[in-house]
């Protein structure tokens, strides 16, 4: 056991800002990260134990006790509750012989739940020692549990019907399916070739300042959400002081009911680091990092071995196509199980192996980021983009979306529509013309951007998706009549942000948690008025978080009130504002009633 | 070294630039609140009390550097209703009893409720599960009172350069953990110094209290800022 | 003007809140100038004789008995307020909030050293006639609405009188820094 510790920390040459690496292989290998191996690491890091417990205890997925020889994490996300999944879990507890959160007595498996995996279309599902189990019904669960006391290995489990498209690739063998329902002309078009943009500089002879002034011409904002225009971004990279620089792509795709990154790895990964290396190129960057959540560890082999390819065919690594000088290489960084780590600041202090909290600005992580050196961090999507704008110009991108939103938007839709998946459009489509495309009727509310977006009503489906409208990072929840948004939705997401705050700023720490408390008041039928009132005066208090997450978070509840209070008024009707409703004295009796009859 | 001039509250200041907007302020006799904040440590920006508008956009004082011309609003409705909001959140989020606190009379979280006249938080009290640590034979760590400003994290160090306190796990279950290895050969003087940092009464030195009796201390007579303010 | 009719309680409190009340000292000859007195441990009126001006609650809710105070109180008066630390939130004891009410009663009548070789039949008491214990001690507000809070362990005699006067006559409310304090 010794031995694997140290052979690992000595891989990344005893680096405490690898700390991410070393506590993922470790557990990789041992399942758990034990007291004493907290104490190795310490050493051999030379850091306070505290230091290396304090990452540890932050991120979802690390654990300091056993979680069993097979790890099972329901996903407990919005969509999930969609399916059934109570009978899910009854089905997994009666099988495994041990309840959410514990582990069997035997040792053999562990029940665990945790927030949106990225696979809202094709729920339920779950991840098993790294691997995704999707449509899970009580049967399939019942064939897993039996497998897992048959000692079966994780493959097994699998079966042999796997994805479509590389999910079936022998490096991956997923049985996660892709779902594009919609190519569009930028990213699913099928028309690129690795290496495309690269050769295209070569052939035009393009500088770094002419592929900053393209992209700049071709007006692309960031797709993660915040649209922030990309070649600005880069451009201040590209001036600001220290060396070496560093191109992050950020795959940490947490906000419940987005998938769009994972499918665009799989299918364009040489895409997207193209899009890294154009970036590279474009900064005076010398290295890229992909960060990738942990919920796709199953990605991890197929990823590293497209790199290789890259490498290999000159397309990543020394003297690139041919250009001496031009050097750029990409390593991927997982991380832990922290929506959080999505918000750009954060993502670089998780890479630099500590906890995921945002960092104050300025500076901007453009002037110092990753290691105090100037980084860039773009989207997936926006990545890919770039490179088609190199290859085939900015004039033919310019021709696509609106004026303000050019380009096209891939599209994570979920929920309660008869085809879920990915829709690849321009910017410019209604939420009307979408809910037709999917195949949805009878829809009640879309959550629009996720929990951290707005969750509008049906006066609002003639709005259209882009900057200047309906600014979207890319994912619609459809929510269908039939669901109950204030129980069904609205708590889901309020426990998601109470779950995922990362507990630095004041306000988004507590209110996170004492929102949902009182979203339960209401739910249960005990609200007042005033308790609907007091949750939207928390609005301007939230807007002073630090970082977007904090400044978010009770959009779920605020946006709800505003565009569906019928639903709040309905709960808090007849209520007296002058006995609480929400005392109970025979519940806050009962535990004497008990301990006395004893 | 250049000097620049910024407006608070509408007054004309004058500091060095590049000073932490917190110090250049209190320099003009203009008190922003702050908890997080330590003179001489690194800001944090973590209690959000300090936050301005600098041209009409929220910041927190205590890490926004000062520059020439930099327009600054701080002691207007928005804003202080803001801070009594965040006094009043952190009064609720843990167990503050004052009537029993060793830091009662000198605690800081405790002056801006005075300052802010709070005669309740109009928050739900949370009433959360929280430890006394009792092991180090130093200090004292009362997590009910501990308000995660991390000042003793980023401030207090043992002599090998190395940190005593560190967050642990995140969100509402967040907490801060004294490692017994670096803080176990600690002075009598790094103890003082934590306690002194601690804004409240999370970290308590043993052996010695109340050497000052309640109703004489810092803030008893006098509210928090006052020497500060003209 | 008619005299504004007072009634005061200590639901779960150490009465100091009472006993800082009478610290307004000479001014009680203005207070009863200004009030009069019903319900209250003051002239021992045991039970509400008519509809009240002003109530105020010293002590937050660790029974069943303090709650049916509590809403009786808040049925016979226009205006209630929350007298002190325990009222306001629970108080010293609300510090047994962070454990359970099972062990809170086993520490108490079965395990702890100075009962645990005298409770020969490890009975917890449950006379029907005590009151029941709840599972947790609630600030007044949480059970009723509280029109008015005035903090301290205890409040200040001059916070106390300042705020009856302003009750009593619709005087400004006058707060010195000094004499709002929580401990």
């Amino acid at each position: 056991m010794g031995e694997t510790v140290h052979a690992i920390i000595r891989n990344y040459n005893g680096d405490p800002t690898r700390l991410m690496d070393i506590l993922i292989d470790i557990q990789s290998q041992l399942g758990y990260l034990s007291e004493w191996t907290i104490e190795q690491i310490a050493k051999s890091l030379d850091i306070p134990k505290i230091d290396v417990e304090q990452t540890v205890s932050f991120y979802h997925f690390f654990t300091k006790e056993p979680r069993g020889k097979y790890t099972v994490y329901l996903n407990n996300s919005v969509v999930t509750g969609f399916y059934k999944v109570d009978e899910i879990v009854k089905t997994f507890e009666k099988e495994a012989g041990c309840s959410f959160g514990r582990v069997s007595p035997d040792g053999l498996i562990g029940l665990f739940s945790t927030a949106c995996i990225g696979m809202s279309d094709q729920e339920p599902a779950a991840i098993i020692n790294e691997q995704v189990f999707t449509r899970l019904t009580p049967d399939k669960v019942k064939t897993l549990i039996a497998g897992m006391k048959d000692g079966k290995t994780i493959e097994q489990l699998k079966g042999s019907s796997y994805g479509d498209g590389q999910n079936a690739n022998p490096l991956m063998k997923a049985t996660v399916k892709n779902h594009i329902r919609k190519k569009g002309e930028v990213i699913f078009s099928g028309d690129y070739t690795a290496g495309d943009a690269l050769r295209k500089i070569k052939s035009a002879k393009m500088s770094s300042n002419d592929v900053i002034d393209i992209v700049k011409k071709s007006s692309v904002r960031g797709r993660g959400g915040a649209g922030f225009p990309t070649g600005m971004k880069w451009e201040v990279a590209r001036k600001a002081q220290g060396e070496p620089k560093y191109i992050f792509c950020n795959a940490d795709e947490g906000e419940p009911g987005t998938f769009k990154d994972r499918v665009i790895l799989t299918e364009e990964p040489k895409l997207v680091f193209e899009g890294m290396t154009i970036a590279g190129y474009a900064v005076g960057a010398r290295y890229g990092i992909l960060y990738l959540r942990n919920e796709y560890m199953y990605m991890k082999k197929y990823l590293v071995s497209i790199l290789q390819d890259m490498e290999r065919d000159n397309l990543l690594g020394t003297a690139i196509g041919g250009k001496n000088g031009f050097n750029f290489d990409i390593r991927i960084q997982f991380g832990g199980g922290a929506y959080v780590c999505g918000e750009e600041s954060a993502l670089i202090e998780s890479a630099e192996g500590k906890r995921g909290e945002p960092r104050d600005r300025p500076p901007f992580p453009v002037e110092k980021g990753y290691l105090q050196k100037p980084t860039v961090v773009n989207n997936v999507e926006t990545l890919c983009t770039v490179v088609k704008i190199i290859t085939k110009g900015h004039e033919w991108y310019n021709t696509i979306g609106t004026r303000e939103s050019r380009g096209t938007k891939v599209l994570s839709i979920s929920g309660d529509c008869e085809e879920p998946g990915i829709y690849e459009i321009p910017w410019g489509f209604s939420v009307n013309d979408i809910l037709k495309m999917t195949g949805a009727r009878d829809v009640q509310a879309v959550q629009v951007g996720g929990p951290s977006g707005s969750c509008i009503a049906a006066n609002e489906f003639g709005r259209t998706l882009a900057y200047e409208d309906l600014a979207t990072g890319g994912s619609l929840i459809i929510i269908g009549k039939n669901r109950d948004l204030l129980k069904d939705v609205v708590l889901n997401f309020a426990e998601f942000f109470r779950e995922e705050s990362c507990g630095s700023c004041v306000p988004c720490r507590a209110l996170t948690g004492m929102s949902k408390l009182v979203m339960e008041k209401i739910v249960s039928g005990k609200a007042t008025v005033s308790d609907i009132d007091r949750l939207v005066s928390w609005a301007p208090i939230m807007k002073k978080n630090r970082c977007g997450l904090g400044q978010t978070a009770l959009n779920p509840i605020l946006t709800t009130i505003k565009n569906f209070r019928h639903l709040y008024d309905e709960k808090v009707k007849g209520n007296s504002e002058i006995i609480n409703p929400a005392f109970n004295l025979a519940a806050a009796t009962a535990d004497y009633e008990a301990a006395v009859k004893n | 070294m250049a000097f620049v001039k910024f407006i608070v509250d509408g007054k004309e200041c004058m500091s060095e630039e590049g000073k932490q907007l917190v110090e250049a302020a209190k320099e003009n006799n203009i008190y922003i609140p702050t908890l997080c904040n330590y003179p001489g440590i690194p800001p944090k920006g973590s209690c959000r009390i300090c936050t301005v508008l600098i041209s009409g956009r929220p910041a927190t004082a205590c890490t926004t550097k000062v520059t020439e011309g930099m327009d600054i609003q701080s002691a207007v409705p928005e804003l202080e209703s803001f801070r009594k909001s965040v006094v009043e959140i952190l009064f609720a989020e843990g167990n503050h009893f004052c009537p029993s606190c060793e830091k009662s009379g000198n605690c800081e979280l405790q002056a801006l409720g005075y300052k802010y006249t709070m005669m309740v938080p109009d928050f739900p009290y949370m009433f959360p599960k929280r430890e006394v640590e009792a092991w180090h034979p130093k200090l004292l760590k009362d997590h009910n009172r501990c308000i995660l400003c991390k000042r003793c994290i980023r401030g207090i160090h043992n002599n090998d350069g190395k940190t005593l306190f560190a967050y642990g796990k995140r969100g509402d279950k967040l907490l801060i953990n004294i490692d017994p290895e670096t803080s176990k050969d600690i002075s009598d003087e790094l103890a003082q110094q934590a306690m002194d940092m601690c804004p409240v009464g999370a970290i308590i030195r043993k052996e010695k209290g109340f050497a000052v009796p309640i109703g004489r201390r810092k803030y008893d007579k006098m509210p928090i800022g006052s020497d500060v303010e003209e | 003007m008619a005299k504004k009719i007072i009634a005061t309680a200590s639901l779960s409190g150490c009465f100091g809140c009472h006993m800082s009340f009478l610290d307004i000292d000479a001014k009680i000859l203005d207070l009863i100038e200004l009030v009069e007195f019903n319900k209250s441990p003051i002239d021992d009126i045991k039970k509400f004789t008519k509809q009240c001006d002003i109530g105020l609650i010293e002590g937050g809710c660790c029974n069943d008995e303090n709650v049916h105070n509590l809403l009786d109180f808040r049925k016979n008066c226009k205006v209630l307020v929350s007298v002190g630390e325990c009222a306001i939130m629970g108080g010293l004891p609300a510090l047994r909030n962070m454990v359970p009410l099972q062990e809170c009663l086993e520490e108490a009548y079965l395990n702890g050293p100075t009962v645990r070789d005298c409770n020969e039949n490890k009975i917890i008491p449950n006379d029907p006639e005590l009151p029941k214990i709840l599972n947790k001690v609630y600030p007044c507000h949480e059970i009723v609405k509280i029109d008015y809070f005035l903090p301290g362990c205890p409040p200040t005699a001059e916070l106390i009188w300042n705020a009856l006067v302003t009750l009593a006559t619709g005087a400004e409310l006058k707060l010195p820094y000094e004499s709002v304090r929580f401990d």
